[in-house]
């Protein structure tokens, strides 16, 4: 293992513990907390990956998560193969077989390698402008089969991953030394701190940024022993929404956590120098530099070259040499390097260097950096210095995706260079470099007042905004580290190859914002989402418009922060739907179910192998000559009781209730504030100051709700207990149903003991009964409303007599309209009034108030606009069109109303409906003409309702 | 998801609330003029800024009111409707 050192201090690699490994066809060997990237650098391997547009080879870049050139499929012994696994920060695991994404026959040869070459002709925008029209299909295939990233396998075993929902008092983003600080300090004052960081381990840059590994390592120990903070590692903070809601991704599960505050020590992500050829394999970041050597113990090369414009460059200087790795030479951008080049002693170190090129060797890695300076007499010279590693160190942008997220507004700061956030949301805090807090002591002490101030907030102290300020103003940005070459390959986005000249392209071609900017050139749009990308682009942008960036809205990164597998947002298929206490008996009656307000309904219950119609007009046939049953436990029901229920009924119903009789039922229409009808029901009183009353199926839950809005705005003397789910109801209706529910009542059923509309209550089939006389599908019939644990038994009972059959929705549906029942939001709509429904009969205009009075009087004094009317087909020969519901009515040309609820009367033997028409049609006799889905043209004729008398 | 403290069950996810409209002042159906009467029923002033809105927490059935700046989305305060009531007629 060429690259790999001696045992550093502090590392994350496990050296007992060898796991082999295939890259590429080739059997290679790395540790223990080795990521696929620094088990392949270790061994000498550059060329990790393909870019994605000119297939140029690249290596170990950012090493932080955005390395979007080192993505690999990845096979292990126990999984399927994984398309876009990320190199860098992928746990190597032994037996992996990995390969590079992106290639044609493997990433040493190729042969895509040809695009590059075609560069010339793919300017920025190519796309855009040659791709369109006609011919988009076929070059949409092309560029696809070339673009593609990574293969799926189409038997991946389906895994869940589950979501977990966690509270904390003060959510810290970032385990860097600001971050461990502050969550420290939120936590002595007694909060629940939730610490999380997307590395495999907690600390951050902090061992190489002016701590000591030990140093560190005491800091972890101590969060890790704090019965009050959980440690999430591994974990991407990836989306941030309202009140705190913070999206956590982990390997194997996502946590969406509801935390009092929040703490974004996210850091700053190190931002290359671009140049040409700034690309190669081997020209990498300082801080890359400096997780191979702290984490993984790989050095980044033989022979350094590093290029830098703030300390930290030197720094690396530092280390490269305290692990003994030659240092050829500190190439600087500024024009002296102050103090920071203290104690490096004969280092060469050359200030106010130009970056002309990096040039590649035969394997396509870098062998030399080409650079220009002013020497000692002033002239300017060039130099060409050999080296195989290029670390480049020239500043740094704010981690500031999440903030961004939150509503944080940001400020360039010009000292230094670097956008702060300026105003934070309430609760939310920065600390540490995202912060623009630099210095080690500095940053730690940022990162204890915020996790205070975090505390304080969650506890409900709200001490004010934190105000952003840093107390390190020295540079560590440089201002401008871009360096146009005339012929090129100066790469500012890694992920789509996007060269300077693009960039400058676009703002001429007026996508000058960087928002437009953005979308013309695709600078951003990789999968590091412009991590290492958007500022330079901006800073190119602003530098071509004369402008600055203080004055620059950066574009805000939206959730999630780091591309998020699938697996993680996929829902469980979660349907719920309701069940009635029948629903055992419907299924073993071989009932056809349907949904119906969330409710599994029977359809029809299937007989044999008959079709559909036969089986619903057998139903039918049975409720006319014998008795049929129906579930209908899924009306809603209601109780009221107080002294002014009858009252607060007369105000919301359009009926009068409070001088219905004790013991009798009425019909219940609800309407709106503008007159529409909404509901109805049976409302039934059972006592001086207690009613009973149903709603609709599918509108049971908003009708209880807006009877809950109307008497919190009345606050009238009554209760209301929704019992829909308590109580099952049985309508056993049909000729014989007085003489079979007699047998199983006490109740006196005759006309004399129980009128139509009657309500008793009473024990049916043993079982305590609220029995109501209804006439919704025969003129005889008992709605039996009983306990939802008893409701089986009393089912059973009825079914057990001769010639009764249980009936489903169909069957109700024909054997109501034989009866002349609209059914509210089939036969009526939005815009349907009772007036023009047929149900005036059920309004009392002269009620002092009801809800929709004030503007049925509107209505009435208008006239209805439609009238709901029954009609007849005309008796057709075989091969008429058949008329459904929605059809239109045709007069004179134009559309005059529409076909409500048609169906086939077995009763009557014909085929009849219900139509809401214009009002000139809706006198009995008139011809009707109905335009059938086909456009053929079907006669009807309208009708008196009900369409049979008394059955 | 935003998190909305209703009066009675304290602070719950959006997703178990129901938003009732502004609380607006029904005019008097027997006085008012048909004008009156539909801008009642149907104009809104969608000015942003601080409104007072009837929620209802639905798994309770609970109406309450909250003011809600909705030029920032924030819900500045719930209450129950009683005290809605007590302020109208103070």
């Amino acid at each position: 293992m060429m690259y790999r050192l001696p045992p550093v201090a502090g590392e994350w690699i496990d050296r007992s513990r060898e796991l082999p490994f295939e890259f590429e066809g080739r059997a290679f060997k790395g540790y223990a907390g080795d990521t696929i990237s620094s088990a392949l650098a270790a061994a000498g391997v550059m060329t990790l990956g393909r870019s994605f547009k000119y297939h140029r080879p690249r290596g170990i870049h950012s090493f932080a998560n955005h390395d979007a050139n080192n993505l690999f499929q990845v096979a292990t012994p126990s999984s399927a193969s994984v398309p876009n696994v990320r190199g860098d920060v992928t746990a190597l695991e032994a037996g992996m077989r990995v390969t590079a994404v992106n290639t044609v026959g493997g990433l040493a040869r190729d042969r895509a390698r040809f695009v590059e070459w075609l560069a010339p002709f793919l300017p920025v925008g190519f796309y855009y402008k040659a791709f369109h029209g006609r011919a988009f299909p076929r070059w949409e295939q092309r560029i696809r089969a070339m673009s593609g990233l990574g293969a799926i396998t189409g038997n991946a075993p389906r895994i869940r991953t589950p979501k977990r929902y966690a509270f904390c008092d003060v959510l810290v983003i970032g385990a860097g030394p600001s971050g461990l600080a502050a969550a420290l300090s939120a936590a002595d004052t007694g909060a629940r701190v939730l610490l999380v960081d997307e590395n495999a381990r907690a600390g951050g840059c902090g061992s190489w940024g002016g701590a000591s590994a030990q140093e560190i390592e005491s800091i972890i120990d101590r969060v890790e022993a704090a019965p009050n903070i959980e440690l999430l590692l591994g974990t991407h903070a990836a989306g941030f929404y309202a009140d705190h809601w913070v999206a956590l991704v982990e390997p194997t599960r996502m946590t969406k956590v509801r935390a009092g505050s929040v703490v974004f020590a996210t850091g700053v992500i190190e931002q290359p120098a671009v140049f040409r050829n700034n690309d190669l394999p081997g020209v990498m970041s300082g801080t890359a530099a400096q997780r191979l050597l702290h984490r993984h113990g790989v050095a980044p090369g033989k022979r350094v070259v590093i290029l830098t414009a703030n300390r930290e460059g030197y720094d690396v200087a530092r280390t490269l040499r305290s692990f003994g790795i030659a240092v050829a030479a500190v190439l600087d951008l500024r024009a002296g390097p102050g103090v920071d080049a203290d104690g490096l002693g004969e280092l060469r170190c050359v200030a106010g260097v130009t970056p002309q090129e990096a040039v590649a060797g035969r394997a396509g890695a870098v062998r030399a950096l080409r650079v220009a300076f002013a020497t000692d007499d002033g002239a300017s010279a060039t130099e060409t210095i050999a080296c195989d590693a290029v670390i480049m160190s020239v500043g740094f942008a704010p981690a500031a995706g999440l903030l961004a997220q939150s509503g944080a507004t940001w400020q360039y700061d010009a000292a230094l260079q670097q956008h702060l956030p300026a105003k934070l949301p309430s609760g939310l805090y920065a600390a540490g470099r995202v912060n623009g807090v630099y210095d080690h002591a500095a940053r730690r002490q940022d990162g204890r007042d915020a996790g205070a101030a975090a505390a304080a907030h969650s506890r409900g102290r709200h001490e004010g905004i934190r105000v952003a300020k840093p107390e390190n103003s020295r540079q560590v940005s440089h201002p401008y580290p871009v360096f146009a070459h005339p012929r090129g390959r100066d790469f500012v986005d890694l992920d789509e190859d996007i060269q300077v000249k693009d960039l400058l392209n676009s703002a001429q071609e007026g996508f000058d914002s960087t928002e437009l900017l953005k979308r013309f050139s695709t600078l951003g749009m990789g999968p590091s989402q412009g991590k290492h990308s958007n500022l330079h682009g901006a800073r190119i942008l602003m530098r071509a418009r004369e402008a600055t960036l203080v004055d620059t809205a950066l574009t805000t990164q939206r959730p999630f922060y780091h591309p998020v597998a699938l697996k993680h947002l996929a829902g469980m298929g979660f349907h719920p739907e309701r069940r009635s206490a029948l629903h055992e008996r419907h299924v073993a009656l071989d009932a056809k179910l349907m949904t119906v307000g969330g409710w599994q309904r029977p359809e029809y219950y299937r007989i044999d192998a008959q079709p559909r119609s036969e089986c619903i007009f057998q139903e039918v046939r049975a409720v006319r000559e014998v008795a049929g049953l129906i579930d209908v436990s899924t009306l809603g029901k209601v109780e009221i009781s107080g002294p002014e229920a009858g009252a607060f009924l007369d105000r919301v119903y359009a009926g009068s209730f409070s001088d219905l009789r004790i013991g009798m039922t009425r019909y219940g229409l609800l309407l709106d504030e503008s007159g529409i009808v909404r509901d109805d029901g049976v409302i039934a009183r059972l006592g001086e100051q207690r009613y009973y009353f149903t709603t609709t199926t599918s509108g049971a839950a908003n009708v209880y709700r807006e009877l809950l809005l109307w008497n919190a705005r009345w606050r009238m003397d009554c209760a209301f207990v929704n019992v829909t789910g308590h109580r099952a109801a049985i309508n056993l209706a049909g000729p014989a149903s007085r003489a079979i529910l007699q047998s199983f009542t006490d109740i006196p059923l005759s006309d004399e003991a129980f009128p139509f509309l009657g309500v008793r209550e009473g024990r049916v089939a043993g079982v305590d009964a609220r029995v109501l006389r209804a006439g919704f599908v025969s003129s005889l019939g008992f709605e039996i409303h009983v306990p939802y644990r008893s409701a089986s038994r009393v089912w059973d009972a009825l079914l057990a007599n001769a010639g009764v059959r249980a009936f489903g929705v169909e069957a109700q549906r024909v054997l109501r309209l034989e009866k002349g029942h609209a059914i509210v939001a089939q036969d009526t709509d939005n815009l349907t009034n009772p007036f023009e429904a047929g149900l005036g009969w059920a309004v009392r205009m002269g009620k002092p108030f009801f809800v929709g009075q004030r503007s049925l009087r509107i209505h009435v004094r208008r006239g209805a606009r439609q009238k709901l009317v029954g009609f007849e087909l005309e008796s057709r020969a075989g091969g008429a069109p058949s008329i459904g519901e929605a059809n239109l009515l045709i007069h004179n040309g134009n559309i005059a109303g529409r076909v409500t609820s048609i169906a086939h009367s077995p009763t009557l033997g014909r085929t009849i409906g219900l139509a809401m028409a214009s009002p000139q049609l809706s006198e009995p006799g008139t011809n009707l003409v109905i335009r059938a889905s086909d456009g053929r043209q079907v006669g009807a004729r309208v009708v008196r309702t009900p369409f049979v008398g008394t059955v | 998801m935003k998190s909305i403290r209703c009066p009675l069950n304290g602070p719950r996810p959006l997703l178990e609330f129901a938003c009732g409209g502004e609380v607006r002042a029904m005019p008097d159906p027997q006085a008012c003029s048909d004008a009156e009467w539909t801008a009642y029923l149907f104009n809104r002033a969608s000015v942003p800024g601080v409104k007072r809105e009837w929620w209802c927490h639905t798994p309770s059935g609970y109406w309450f009111i909250a003011e809600r700046d909705t030029a920032r989305d924030e819900i500045l305060a719930t209450y129950d409707a009683a005290e809605l009531a007590a302020k109208a007629a103070t």
